[in-house]
């Protein structure tokens, strides 16, 4: 039965899915972070009264509504794929992605067309405090709509307070604030708010500086870059103190995703965080080959980042593959811990859970309610290895190294790039000489792809470094899609392709028309 | 009614005075009849609602799937 999936829709629904994804996250960081920065310049403005904050929040408030109309709707694409080419595993995830997600789309609806509406029809029309509300309320908005489908994310990656229903097929919740509050779905809706609030900053400070660079409007451009350059550092540190928590949540939870995001294939003890390395390229799993070509490590620093002791020690892939170590508790003695399961025997586990949901069927079938208890049992001591049972050998539980380890490593080091940034930018803002450092303005113009391309980056080690998984254990890409053929999907990837680019060369285009009028006193709307 | 014809007036006054959001809306009105009519109407089915009428019966499906695909 399995080889009458048509394999290659598995690839060509994934490559729809990142394109797809990829394109929509190209419009949505900046809405994230925008908006606060409009809010607090209009914030300055009201408190201070002076005409030229109202611009100045005008002219970056119409850039916001730029993206934010380009972009709104891309994300539904998604939706309309979990359906038609992921129906295994709509149906399978049951309430996670359900009625939360619908009430936060009529949620966001509501306050778009209004609070939207009011930031740039209600200027003159409204009073000062009643339309500042409104750019706040947009803000606090725009950046609630992005939290049920990143708990969601959160939720697949470390599948809790759900329990599998053997009737139905389907998830169903059990515990709605372990869903919610899982430190998987805490720290990943942190890092991914704060990286928009860090790409808004880039962007602000980007665009300024080219006003710098060309003498235009240079008060606006200062004042533009004071606030996101405050906005920036602090959001850029947290963003770092996020992604910290994120890793260590990965090392707990998924730490085959962690040894891939660090090339790491032989645990340690005391195990070295590689601050920069090129891999060997034709590595394999125990093939007995030095993993890299140069590294540049820091000793001790993984186990520490990972598990917060400098001793800890860290399961690479071949220990991971092959079980047989005890996993770190700081609070546990060693010889009571348990060995861990090698995927060999944990693809007999899911093999077992897989006939025990076969025997149950059969069995209620029957009314024989013994067997039907007896094998949901199995079920049950099964489940968290159901997915296992799916791969055909060991190795398909290893995802991409390479591609998980660079994408991790030019995350990390642009993060750290644009902290260095933001300082240098304010320093020579405060020095009263940051005109004269063209050097600094032209890096600065220059970083906002980076700003995008870091961002880009975290999805691929998020998305990529889980590989095979769709939900963590439980179930493989192979076992979620639709039993259909690659055709249309290959169809609709093309348009997607033309769609999300010609959307994209249109937001570049109205954008740099817009800022090469610069702000005006009247804004436009 | 009088807070109705206030709401009406924002809206077409603010919708009429519109410079750079008329070609925006072009675009989200052109993107959103591509989305909506091409893509999910000729496109994107869904899968199971297109097979099945009942719950039940799709609960019944993806058990089979993935029964049989290990
Ligand atoms: C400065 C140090 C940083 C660290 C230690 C860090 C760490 C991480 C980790 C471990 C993940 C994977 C989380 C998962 O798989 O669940 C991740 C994902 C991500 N990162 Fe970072 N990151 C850093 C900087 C950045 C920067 C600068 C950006 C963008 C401007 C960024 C954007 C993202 C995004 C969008 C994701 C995917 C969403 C998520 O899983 O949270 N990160 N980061």
């Amino acid at each position: 039965m399995f080889d009458q999936i048509d394999l290659s829709m598995v690839d060509w629904a994934r490559a729809q899915f990142a394109l797809t994804a990829i394109y929509h996250w190209l419009f949505v960081p900046l809405t994230l972070g925008l908006s606060f920065i409009v809010a607090i310049m209009e914030t300055i403005y009201v408190r201070t009264g002076n005409p030229e904050w109202k611009k100045i929040t005008k002219f970056w408030m119409l850039l916001f509504g730029i993206n934010f109309a380009i972009g709104v709707a891309t994300g539904i694409i998604l939706e309309f794929q979990f359906g038609t080419n992921w129906s295994n595993y709509s149906w399978f995830v049951g309430d996670i992605f359900g009625a939360p997600l619908a009430i936060e789309g009529i949620m966001a609806f509501f306050l778009e067309s209004t609070f939207i509406a009011v930031m740039f029809f209600g200027w003159n029309k409204v009073s000062k405090g009643f339309h500042l509300a409104a750019s706040w309320l947009t803000a606090i908005g725009a950046n609630l709509s992005a939290l049920w489908i990143l708990v969601a994310n959160a939720w697949m990656q470390n599948p809790v307070g759900m329990k599998f229903n053997p009737d139905t097929a389907r998830n169903e919740m059990i515990n709605f604030w372990e869903v919610l509050f899982s430190p998987m779905a805490v720290n990943k809706f942190l890092h991914t708010i704060s990286n928009g609030y860090v790409i808004a900053s880039i962007f602000v400070i980007g665009i300024s500086a080219w006003f710098l660079l060309h003498h235009r409007h240079v008060l606006t451009a200062k004042r533009s870059i004071l606030v996101a350059g405050i906005f920036g550092i602090i959001t850029s540190l947290f963003l770092a103190y996020t992604g910290d928590g994120s890793a260590y949540t990965v090392a707990q939870k998924q730490p085959m995703k962690l040894a891939a995001m660090e090339g790491l294939y032989k645990g340690t003890s005391g195990a070295g965080l590689v601050a920069v390395g090129i891999l060997t390229p034709s590595k394999k799993p125990g093939d007995g080959k030095d993993p890299f070509l140069m590294k540049v490590e820091i000793p001790n620093m993984l186990s520490i980042l990972g598990y917060r002791d400098s001793k800890a020690f860290v399961p690479g892939v071949t220990d991971l593959l092959n079980g047989g170590y005890k996993p770190w508790f700081e609070k546990i003695p060693e010889e009571e811990r348990e060995s861990t399961y090698s995927v060999a025997q944990k693809m007999e586990k899911g093999k077992l859970a897989i006939s025990a949901l076969r025997n149950y069927k059969t069995a209620s079938k029957a009314g024989d309610t013994i067997l039907a208890n007896i094998s949901r049992r199995q079920l049950e001591e099964n489940f968290p290895y159901f997915g296992y049972g799916y791969l055909t050998k060991p190795e398909s539980a290893v995802p991409n190294i390479p591609l998980t380890f660079y994408s991790f490593h030019l995350m990390v080091m642009l993060g750290f790039y644009f902290i260095l940034l933001f300082a240098l930018v304010l320093f020579f803002l405060n020095r009263g000489n940051l005109e004269k450092q063209r050097w600094l303005l032209w890096l600065s113009l220059w970083t906002i792809p980076l700003g995008y391309l870091a961002s880009q980056a975290g999805w691929v080690v998020a998305e990529v470094g889980r590989q095979p998984w769709v939900i963590q254990d439980l179930l493989p890409t192979i076992a979620a899609i639709s039993m259909i053929g690659a055709g249309s999907v290959k169809t609709t990837f093309w348009i997607f392709a033309a769609l999300f680019t010609a959307l994209l060369i249109a937001e570049v285009m109205i954008m740099v028309r817009q800022i090469k009028i610069g702000p005006k006193d009247g804004g436009q709307k | 009614m009088k807070l109705l014809q206030g709401i009406w007036q924002f809206y077409y006054e603010g919708f009429r005075s519109m410079t750079v959001g008329r070609k925006l809306w072009v675009i989200i009105l052109i993107k959103l009849f591509i989305i909506f009519f091409i893509l999910k109407l000729f496109f994107f089915p869904n899968f199971l609602n297109s097979k099945f009428q009942s719950d039940l019966e799709k609960g019944n499906y993806v058990r089979e799937q993935l029964i049989i695909r290990n």
